[in-house]
């Protein structure tokens, strides 16, 4: 069965309910055990299991700590250009919106890798909005190589892509994906994404099994929390990890847990992630995906990513600007979204470095 | 199983003798500074290194730049998915000046991270073909480890349990017959999660074991290091001792055949 598949099962699935109905004692028991089912994870996003944070915390720190050591991986991103026919009424970049549309030429490609490799940083994601028009796939492939010559690995967040197209970029030097449902919930997926490309639901949600075959080594997914049902977000990105983690033996899967910030559209959040809420589904997803990687970027502050090191969290960008030509002076456009955690790659390795933790720059090699 | 009975109490692995017994390696640490640290406690002679994990252009994120010039690097081509990619990390890191010696890992299983026996056996063969001192992380599997002998690895090194799951020697009796029947070294290397593990698999009849997680992600890696040296010696004794052969083979305490007479 592939996950469109069992997603399509579980979207009916009243899941306020069933929480509901979820006791301390349950929750007391699956902390018990040493391995969790699909159910044990739905029941860890129970209100029962609010009450149980630190115990899930205790535990999700010790499984974190085993698999991958008091170690974070550092990142940042490179936007390259924010042209895009898409009209998500959440994003910066939607189409209607009035603002600078730039695509950086390969020497301003080379110039923001240049001061992005001088913090010392050697895991780069390179960014686009959806446009084959502005942002062909030779575009994107040249963009690879001028990656390559200062990164050691180039993780892509740009537009769904066919196998083959993948299988291109792959070989140009592009070794990890990062593509976000936005949202599982396909009721809400059809509102949000009212034109573009990206009204096809299922052709996005098979993006990282695409990515995956066509030699990709590592995917990235998440959903943006702020636009459907928490949990129900919460537990479909959960259920996709773990489809992708067993049937994609040879791919490293992590987990993003993006939540909706200021941008430059007009849409306002009707299912607001609370910070509750938030440590509660990072340790639920620690839990039941103990060798899943889980990611926070610089879109949560510097206080609260502070406290989340030692929660189950694995990588982290650092110093991060969300423009177009954002690490350089001049002629910068607006941003995708707003960063809330401003502090310096050096002061975030400092933080990382003092709550006894490894800061990691490099852990690929391309060959 | 090593049968130098001149010195049984050094390794010979390629071209050098160890007197150490327990390897161990440089992943998981919460700060490099526990590197150096950790191998003057546990007077580990040889550290396992990710080639991928190595950052030559940078000063202080160097990982080389923590393990002591009298420690035997034994870097690992941790990332590969092929036979191919192994070699030519291989070939990377010897001409980074990482010298001869390579662990193989080839693997396609970010899950459990088993490790692909096929493609290890392709990557030995070519490795010791061009000269390196070539140690195969490898399911304990009998066929396959003579194939590796034969092949030219200088060591086997059969897993206990996957990587970091710290679930001790699983596979002992897969273990023992490669003990009783390789000519080169068997190192146990993966899922040795306690001092108690290491000694097991030394009392077994290993030559040497590897142990990362286990000390890495412990609270306080340097002690930790030092405990599984201690195990690591006293497994070896007591093999050295023929205790495990005591325990396998114990005499019966009420003789079966008391009553035959020569009658």
């Amino acid at each position: 069965m592939s996950f469109v598949e069992k997603c399509n099962q579980i979207q009916n699935f009243n899941i306020q309910d069933y929480l509901a109905g979820v006791s301390e004692h349950d929750v007391e028991n699956i902390l018990k055990k040493n391995k969790l089912d699909e159910t044990d994870f739905l029941y860890l996003l129970s209100p029962a299991a609010e009450n149980y944070l630190e115990e899930m915390a205790q535990k999700a720190h010790n499984l974190t700590n085993q698999w991958f050591g008091k170690t974070i991986q550092l990142y940042m991103p490179l936007y390259i250009s924010n042209y895009c026919q898409n009209q998500c009424r959440y994003c910066g970049f939607n189409q209607k919106n009035k603002i600078k549309r730039r695509k950086l030429s390969l020497k301003e490609i080379e110039k923001e890798a240049r001061i992005i490799a001088d913090k010392g940083i050697r895991h780069v994601v390179v960014l686009t909005g959806e446009s084959r028009k502005h942002t062909p796939l030779s575009y994107l492939q040249e963009a690879i190589r001028i990656s390559k010559k200062y990164f050691a690995s180039v993780c892509l967040e740009i537009f769904p892509l066919k196998t083959e197209e993948y299988r291109k970029l792959n070989q140009s030097g592009a070794d990890c994906l990062t593509v976000y449902q936005e949202v599982y919930d396909r009721k809400i997926y059809r509102e949000l994404h009212p034109s573009g490309p990206k009204r096809n639901y299922e052709f996005r949600l098979d993006t990282p099994e695409r990515a995956a075959r066509a030699g990709f080594r590592a995917v990235n997914i998440g959903t943006l929390f702020g636009l459907a049902n928490v949990e129900k977000e919460a537990y479909l990105s959960g259920l996709h990890a773990h489809y992708l983690e067993n049937n994609y033996l040879d791919c490293e899967i992590s987990l993003s847990i993006p939540r909706l910030n200021d941008h430059e559209g007009d849409f306002t959040s009707e299912h607001n992630l609370s910070d509750k809420k938030f440590v509660q589904i990072l340790l639920a997803y620690r839990l039941f995906l103990p060798k899943v990687g889980i990611n926070i970027s610089t879109r949560e502050s510097a206080n609260f990513r502070n406290n989340l090191l030692k929660l189950g969290v694995t990588k982290m960008s650092a110093g991060s600007r969300t423009e177009v030509g954002g690490y350089q002076k001049d002629n910068k456009t607006s941003g995708q979204f707003d960063i809330s955690d401003r502090r310096s790659v050096k002061s975030v390795v400092n933080m990382i470095k003092k709550s006894g933790y490894q800061p990691v720059f490099k852990n690929w090699e391309q060959v | 199983m090593e049968l130098n009975m001149n010195d049984k109490n050094k390794l010979k692995i390629g071209d050098r003798k160890f007197t150490n017994r327990l390897f161990t390696g440089t992943g998981k640490f919460s700060s490099k500074e526990l590197i150096p640290k950790m191998l003057k406690a546990s007077q580990s002679e040889m550290i396992t290194v990710a080639l991928r994990r190595v950052d030559e252009s940078s000063q202080t994120e160097n990982i080389l730049q923590y393990i002591p010039d009298d420690v035997q690097l034994l870097p690992n081509t941790s990332g590969a998915r092929t036979a191919k990619e192994a070699v030519r990390i291989a070939k990377i890191a010897r001409e980074a000046g990482c010298g001869n010696f390579v662990k193989i890992e080839v693997i396609n299983d970010q899950k459990w991270l088993m490790p692909d026996n096929e493609e290890t056996l392709k990557a030995t063969k070519r490795l010791a073909e061009d000269g390196f001192t070539v140690l195969p992380y490898v399911s304990p599997d009998l066929v396959l480890a003579k194939k590796l002998e034969k092949a030219g690895a200088a060591a086997v090194m059969p897993l206990g349990s996957p990587i970091g799951s710290h679930q001790g020697i699983q596979t002992e009796k897969m273990i023992e017959m490669l003990i009783e029947v390789c000519h080169v070294p068997v190192i146990v290397d993966a899922g040795i999660g306690r001092p108690s593990h290491a000694a097991q698999a030394m009392e077994m009849g290993a030559d040497a074991v590897l142990v990362n997680t286990a000390i890495s992600a412990a609270a306080n890696p340097p002690r930790i290091a030092r405990a599984f040296k201690q195990a690591v010696e006293a497994g070896r004794t007591a093999y050295l001792e023929k205790m495990g052969e005591k325990q396998k083979y114990a005499s019966a305490s009420s003789p079966l055949t008391g009553f035959i007479t020569n009658n």
